[in-house]
């Protein structure tokens, strides 16, 4: 019993930390309709920014994350400005290939500026593991998930109540009322891609504190698909569902099967569940009834 | 005095000319019908004057500005709002979320605002909020759906509710395009007494297409008749209904779908 308890609650830990990432690539797509196949780059990116001006620069945590959120939403409006909104009403397909193009360039340069060695943050969270009755969770993952949630809970504060949340929903839900309503569009796809680069880096923080930094650190991002399969591409609260699903998943699979067959299952897991649950649901859980063949 | 100048728009996709040198205008405080067989263009010309379409000819004047290259949104702000022909309202949202939604350009408070000083928001939007709520929602009769999502509502309903939305947006003109297209004989009767009460109790003016003739003949202060994108014929309804060209554009059709 406490073994399953254990691997439920690190599942649940690392699935907050999925609906984040998860996160990046909705709130881009609600608002867009791309689906950002370099959000892992975005991550990737925002790690090291934070790495470079912690230990390279020697900053405080604090203003090393609003160099991060900076960065970040520096790179999201670039991105829309210069590349994807000169692909409006391009084919699907087309827009999907540019976007794996940029996160092959992202990770170029991460080579090219910080080489392909292994990098790690000054440490940020005491580092005594967290106790809760008989259970224990490892500090960095306790804190990342924290982090996870309060991001989380902001943008969908933001979404929620904003005046500009409200405006995104509304680009989201039928661009041309939106533009009659008075509502620039245009901008609201810059915001878009600004949030959701954001959103993407401090899923970057997080996974690289827990695990280290290094160019490929975006593969993550990969994991991240069955999440917004399963939640749906536009919706938030779906997002975060799907996280905990393939995190509790993803652990309860890795503890009780892979020593049965010699290891790996944990990484395989929620992409059988996505097969399954696409084969029912092909929209996903909670996503629009409205399918995009690639 | 006129409150929006058409001159001399032109608009072709390709090898169709859509509209073709129209040319017309709005006076203050008008109801002003556009009426037309299927394809004439009148929906078109709408998504001219809201932005939508840009013409390859022609201006558009609107309270003495030229709008023609502006871009959509900014002609809201301007004071020009819409109602669509197939309803466009935000389906995951309430009715009177969508409401608010219609003014918001007219919101003070952004992003930073709303998360530094939350009371002024919060004053700003109880203001409005009340403002919607005697304006609007009790004007059109509303109130006993205001917190339901849109997509749960009758046809007729929804139709209201967009109308509510484009009030909201305070505008200083309103097209209507078909607003009683598919509605039944009350729901049309409603629909032709909200009309009359906003343009009387906001002196709004109005510009309006739809197939309805006997409910364009009687709210319509002018009609203007469109055929194949050029203009037939305008007058006051008096006068189109014995205007030979219009009945040759209409008996025309008659004869085609007969």
């Amino acid at each position: 019993m406490d073994f399953f308890l254990l691997l439920l609650t690190s599942g649940i830990a690392v699935g907050g930390i999925y609906a984040l990432i998860a996160l990046g690539f909705v709130l881009i797509y609600k608002a867009t309709s791309i689906i950002n196949f370099a959000t892992g780059e975005f991550m990737m990116i925002g790690a090291y920014i934070f790495y470079t001006c912690t230990v390279l620069v020697g900053m405080p945590a604090i203003p090393a994350f609003l160099m991060v959120m900076a960065g970040a939403g520096l790179l999201g409006l670039l991105v829309e400005k210069t590349i994807l909104r000169h692909m409006l009403g391009q084919p699907t397909i087309s827009i999907v290939m540019v976007t794996i193009g940029l996160s092959s360039i992202l990770m170029g340069l991460a080579e090219i500026i910080w080489s392909s060695d292994f990098k790690s943050f000054p440490p940020l969270f005491p580092r005594a593991p967290i106790v809760i009755g008989n259970l224990i969770i490892r500090s960095n993952l306790f804190w990342g998930f924290v982090v996870a949630m309060i991001t989380v809970a902001i943008f969908a504060l933001i979404f929620k109540y904003a005046k500009i949340g409200v405006a995104m929903r509304a680009t989201a839900g039928d661009q041309m009322a939106a533009f009659s309503m008075g509502i620039n569009v245009r901008s609201m796809f810059t915001l878009a891609w600004i949030f959701g680069s954001m959103a993407a880096s401090i899923g970057g923080l997080i996974i690289g504190n827990i695990g280290g930094v290094q160019p490929n650190l975006g593969g993550v991002g990969l994991k991240i698909f069955p999440v917004v399969i399963l939640g749906g591409l536009d919706s938030i609260g779906g997002a975060v569902i799907g996280g905990f699903i393939v995190g509790i998943i993803e652990n309860l699979a890795g503890g009780y099967l892979d020593s049965l067959v010699g290891g790996g299952v944990k990484n395989v897991a929620p992409f059988i569940v996505l097969v399954l649950i696409l084969m029912f649901r092909p929209y996903g859980l909670f996503g629009r009834k409205e399918i995009e063949r690639l | 005095m006129p409150i929006l100048e058409v001159n001399n728009l032109r608009l072709a996709f390709g090898g169709l000319q859509v509209l073709d040198d129209v040319s017309f205008t709005v006076n203050e405080g008008e109801i002003y019908a556009i009426i037309g067989p299927n394809g004439a263009g009148k929906t078109s010309i709408l998504n001219c004057l809201g932005g939508f379409y840009r013409q390859q000819a022609g201006d558009i004047i609107f309270t003495g500005n030229d709008i023609s290259s502006l871009s959509p949104d900014r002609r809201a702000a301007l004071g020009l709002a819409r109602t669509f022909q197939n309803i466009a309202l935000f389906h995951g949202m309430t009715v009177l979320d969508n409401i608010k939604l219609g003014s918001h350009a007219h919101l003070k408070s952004g992003l930073l605002d709303t998360l530094l000083y939350w009371g002024r928001a919060h004053r700003e939007e109880m203001k409005l909020r009340e403002e919607i709520e005697r304006e609007i929602i009790d004007f059109l009769e509303i109130e006993h759906i205001r917190k339901q999502p849109v997509s749960t509502l009758a046809y007729g309903l929804q139709k209201r509710v967009e109308l509510a939305r484009a009030l909201a947006m305070r505008p200083k003109i309103l097209l209507l395009d078909e607003p009683v297209a598919g509605m039944n004989a009350e729901e049309t009767e409603d629909m032709v007494r909200f009309i009359l009460d906003i343009q009387e109790e906001r002196d709004l003016t109005i510009v309006i297409i739809e197939h309805d003739m006997r409910m364009i003949m009687d709210i319509s202060d002018r009609i203007m008749v469109l055929n194949f994108g050029c203009k037939i014929a305008e007058g006051t309804p008096g006068e189109i209904q014995k205007h030979p060209e219009v009945l040759k554009a209409y008996l025309g059709e008659k004869r085609k779908h007969g």
